[in-house]
């Protein structure tokens, strides 16, 4: 294993690098099958290098613990707002997830439904070494920023294949004093997912919105969260009850602890942790959620972000086609995030995007170093 | 301002060019009588003009496609136009481009608010959006004050923000989807109805990339339910420093107002003759808005009041009133307005760390004594967008001159102090030749590798963002 310790180090291994590199962080989130090669690890850049609170920003080395930063954060009673999952239980892994990790698979969790949106929108700026080995930057460390493209985003979500991130600036927020939960049993998806819908379109500022095709004692669990001051959240926990009293029992969850244990169990798929079957992500448009999973069969879901996430587990090896296909008929995508199978782990792109994506691949890596063949074809 | 010599190849070309696009879309949808393309010389940076060859207005996506596959074929420069708001000269034409307007792309394809989005047509006007579901309780967040004016399309390639994007992020974090047209005319479906991208996050780079990777023709953007209220409370302070102190340990304290605008005295006088809103006559004045319920409102308040107490306000003062709040607001909205009826201006818009706010106030102010021009400061302070505004007489000779070079010295101040060049209004022409002090060569190379992609003939907006030697190559190659 490779473990540069600095970031010339690092810019030095891939300017020597011949051969396939497999870009890891804690290497907690190994998904899709990468050709084999060299692992290089960024664990060696390591730590906060700034942190301002007052300007809710901080910025850290890429190998960074996402749990020292969660912990430099908690000390000023803030933190990550787009909560990012810790895949460790779904995919069986252990080690230690990295910041860099997160920003490199735009790792999100429940609050993405919110207007905190995804790790992408709270990213500020980004450090990389491109397959050519030249230490690149982008953005900065400031919340508003326009000079010249944005490829934090590109970066974002290209999982190790354009680059390798050094260094990642966030933005972060005040935690919130209270969480509260609204819970309702028994619905059907398609219930449920209009429930959320409409809990979403009112005022009070959901931050959670995700349904349980099977709770913990096999009967559908629908839950909704939101976050602010005591008084808050028991206003607005009281005006979704009286809101949605008409589809069924509707219950307020007033344990805080719990809430966050249920919402925990949200952000990190629990029900599928330690289960056999393949489980895929489905990015769609909510109200299409539950008849694309009905479409599947021997399938189980988990719908996040008020249906716009379907976390769906089914037999091993099986549905692959049938999974892509009533995904391509409504528009989204399905990623393989847990399972060997033989399809590409990403959603294949329509011709046009292939065509800029193997572009930008090219351009960014021209060598064909990085994870090759884990989103894309290989050139 | 430099821009690159007209190919006198494309010059000699015009009447078959006009020819090929009048194939295409209705014959008013052409435009190249030197009369009627003069509306089109400028946009809101006003010091620079230039008359496009021709202007087209095309009616669909379809139409658009083939424009640009006829500009393509015969190596024209196209510039993208939407409503002409841009601060940065992004839509100055050269002589020898074709500009393309979306203004007469205005519909609303689709409203859904059980998934909260609405699609329309990229020259539908920013406030026009809010405007086709407010009826429902829905708003479309970002609020640049140009609101009333600037489309969609100049809101995407711009990347623009607004003064409540504290809270609900600027057009980036806003937007889901777009309908994009290569440069060949090859059109693409980016991002939709759903939240995130399914493979490289390509709708992330399309979003501020100046009108340089394709024409964006339609858009899939989030609405909001609307809050149940909103309050704005204004702190005056006699001094600047202390009125960043104070939006510091606002957002220190862990309540986040919805916006935290900045103004110097310069700016209120003059917002004041014009809004008749009630600003106090201070050295600073803060406009802290914060959303909820009444009671949440109260709650919030108390507590930013009261660290507004512990830095001794000349004034603090919560809105009693829809009304006044409106005034409030319109005040602030029209700033630029208000300053522009007393004077010529420049308006600059670097981002510093909110914690420099004190020092590069400080530093404004001995670099506008140096250069013995008035700077009015307006600001989104609580994300440190900065809007310094150098006030000069663009009669008097050289006194442009001399504004441009101080805006440079201001804006190089931001980059120093941890920030950048632009927050919000977009490099353009304006910044172009600043960029080299934010970004190293190779940090531009990167960019321009993916213009190289999308466009492969760097047709689209050549001369813009990137400064013209760095891009020269680039353009002579494609050539
Ligand atoms: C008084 C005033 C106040 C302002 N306040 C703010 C503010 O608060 N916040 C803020 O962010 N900005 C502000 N601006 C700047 C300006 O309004 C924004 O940049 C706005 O988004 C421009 O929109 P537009 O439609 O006018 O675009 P244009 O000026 O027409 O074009 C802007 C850029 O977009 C490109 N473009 C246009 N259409 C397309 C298309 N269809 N596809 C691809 N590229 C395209 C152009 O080539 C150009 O580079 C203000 C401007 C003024 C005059």
């Amino acid at each position: 294993m490779l473990t540069p310790q600095s970031e010339a180090e690092l810019s030095e291994i891939v300017t020597g690098a011949k051969a396939p590199l497999r870009i890891i962080g804690g290497g907690t989130r190994p998904i899709g099958t990468p050709q084999a090669g060299d692992t290089l690890s960024t664990a060696g850049l390591s730590g906060v290098t700034l942190y301002e609170p007052g300007a809710l920003t901080l910025v850290a080395q890429a190998g960074t613990p996402v749990e020292e930063v969660e912990a430099a954060l908690a000390k000023e009673g803030q933190r990550l707002a787009f909560e990012p999952m810790d895949h460790r239980g779904l995919l069986g892994t252990s080690g230690t997830p990295t910041i860099g990790g997160v920003v490199a698979g735009n790792i999100s969790g429940p609050r993405r439904v919110s207007s905190v949106g995804a790790c992408r929108d709270s990213l500020l700026g980004v450090r990389f070494v491109d397959g050519m080995g030249r230490i690149l930057k982008n953005g900065g460390r400031v919340m508003k920023n326009v000079t010249g493209y944005d490829l934090n985003k590109l970066m974002c979500g290209s999982w190790g294949t354009l680059g390798v991130l050094s260094e990642v600036a966030l933005k972060v927020l005040p935690q919130t004093h209270c969480t509260g939960g609204l819970v309702i049993e028994g619905l059907s998806d398609d219930e449920a997912v209009k429930v959320l819908s409409r809990a979403l379109a009112t005022p009070f500022e959901v931050t959670g919105a995700a349904h349980f095709q099977k709770g913990p004692d096999g009967t559908p669990v629908t839950m909704i969260r939101v976050e602010g001051s005591d008084a808050s959240v028991r206003y607005r926990t009281g005006e979704l009850e009286r809101l949605l009293s008409d589809t069924g029992t509707v219950r307020i969850e007033p344990d805080a602890g719990r809430n966050s244990a249920d919402w925990q169990a949200v952000r990190d798929v629990a029900p599928f942790h330690g289960t056999q079957g393949d489980v895929w992500k489905l990015s769609v448009k909510p109200s299409d959620a539950p008849g694309i999973v009905a479409r599947i069969d021997g399938g189980e879901a988990l719908y996040d972000w008020g249906g716009g996430l379907v976390w769906l587990q089914v037999p091993q090896g099986r549905q692959a086609e049938a999974i892509r296909a009533a995904v391509d008929e409504k528009g989204g995508h399905a990623t393989l995030v847990r399972g060997r199978n033989a399809v590409a782990t990403f959603h294949p792109p329509k011709p046009g995007v292939e065509a800029i994506e193997a572009g930008l691949r090219q351009r960014f890596d021209p060598k064909g170093v990085f994870n090759p063949g884990l989103m894309g074809r290989v050139a | 301002m430099e821009m690159p010599r007209p190919n006198p190849a494309i010059l000699s070309r015009k009447a078959e060019l006009i020819e090929k696009l009048q194939g295409v879309m209705p014959s008013d949808a052409v435009i190249s009588d030197p009369m009627e393309t003069r509306a089109y010389e400028c946009d809101a940076l006003t010091a620079y003009k230039c008359a496009p060859m021709a202007v087209v207005l095309p009616g669909s996506t379809q139409e658009v496609s083939e424009a640009l596959r006829i500009c393509h074929d015969m190596g024209v420069p196209v510039v993208p136009r939407g409503a002409g708001t841009s601060l940065a000269g992004g839509v100055l034409p050269t002589e020898d481009s074709v500009i393309l307007g979306v203004s007469r792309l205005t519909d609303v394809l689709e409203a859904d608010y059980d998934n909260r989005f609405v699609r329309v047509q990229t020259g539908r006007t920013n406030l026009s959006v809010t405007g086709a579901v407010e009826e429902q309780g829905f708003f479309y967040a970002p609020d640049p004050s140009s609101q009333l004016a600037c489309a969609i399309a100049g809101n995407i390639a711009m990347n623009s923000g607004g003064a409540h994007c504290l809270k609900y992020g600027v057009t980036t974090n806003n937007l889901m989807g777009v309908t994009l047209v290569q440069m060949d005319g090859t059109i693409l479906e980016l991002g939709g109805a759903h939240m995130d991208a399914g493979g490289y996050d390509l709708l992330g780079v399309v979003c501020g990339s100046e009108g340089q990777l394709g024409i964006v023709t339609e858009a899939t953007l989030r609405i909001l339910p609307k809050p149940e209220g909103a309050r704005p409370v204004l702190m005056g302070y006699d001094n600047n420093e202390v009125a960043g102190q104070a939006v510091s340990d606002i957002i220190k304290a862990g309540v986040l107002p919805v916006a935290i605008e900045f103004m110097d005295r310069p700016c209120i006088r003059a917002c004041e003759a014009f809004a008749k809103a009630g600003y106090p006559d201070c050295e600073a004045l803060l406009i802290v808005e914060v959303e909820g319920s009444e009671a949440e409102i109260d709650e919030q308040l108390e507590t930013i009041m009261e660290i507004a107490q512990t830095h001794n306000p000349v004034e603090l003062r919560q809105s009693t009133s829809a009304e006044e709040s409106a005034r409030i607001w319109l005040g602030r909205k029209s700033a630029f307005g208000a300053m522009g009826q007393i004077n010529d201006y420049m308006c600059l818009d670097g981002t510093i760390p909110v914690s420099q706010l004190p020092f590069v106030l400080r530093r404004i102010g001995e670099l506008s004594e140096e250069f013995g021009l008035d700077v009015a400061n307006v600001f989104h302070a609580g994300d440190g967008n900065m809007h310094p505004l150098i006030l000069y007489n663009a009669n008097t000779p050289g006194d442009l001159e001399k504004c441009e070079a101080l805006g440079a010295e201001i804006l190089k101040l931001c980059v120093e102090a941890g920030g950048c060049l632009t927050g919000e209004h977009g490099v353009g022409i304006e910044k172009r030749d600043l960029m080299l002090d934010q970004y190293a060569p190779e940090d531009l190379d990167i960019q321009m590798a993916v213009k190289d992609v999308f466009d492969p003939r760097w047709l689209l907006n050549p001369a813009k963002v990137f400064p013209l030697a760095t891009s020269e190559a680039r353009r002579i190659a494609a050539e």
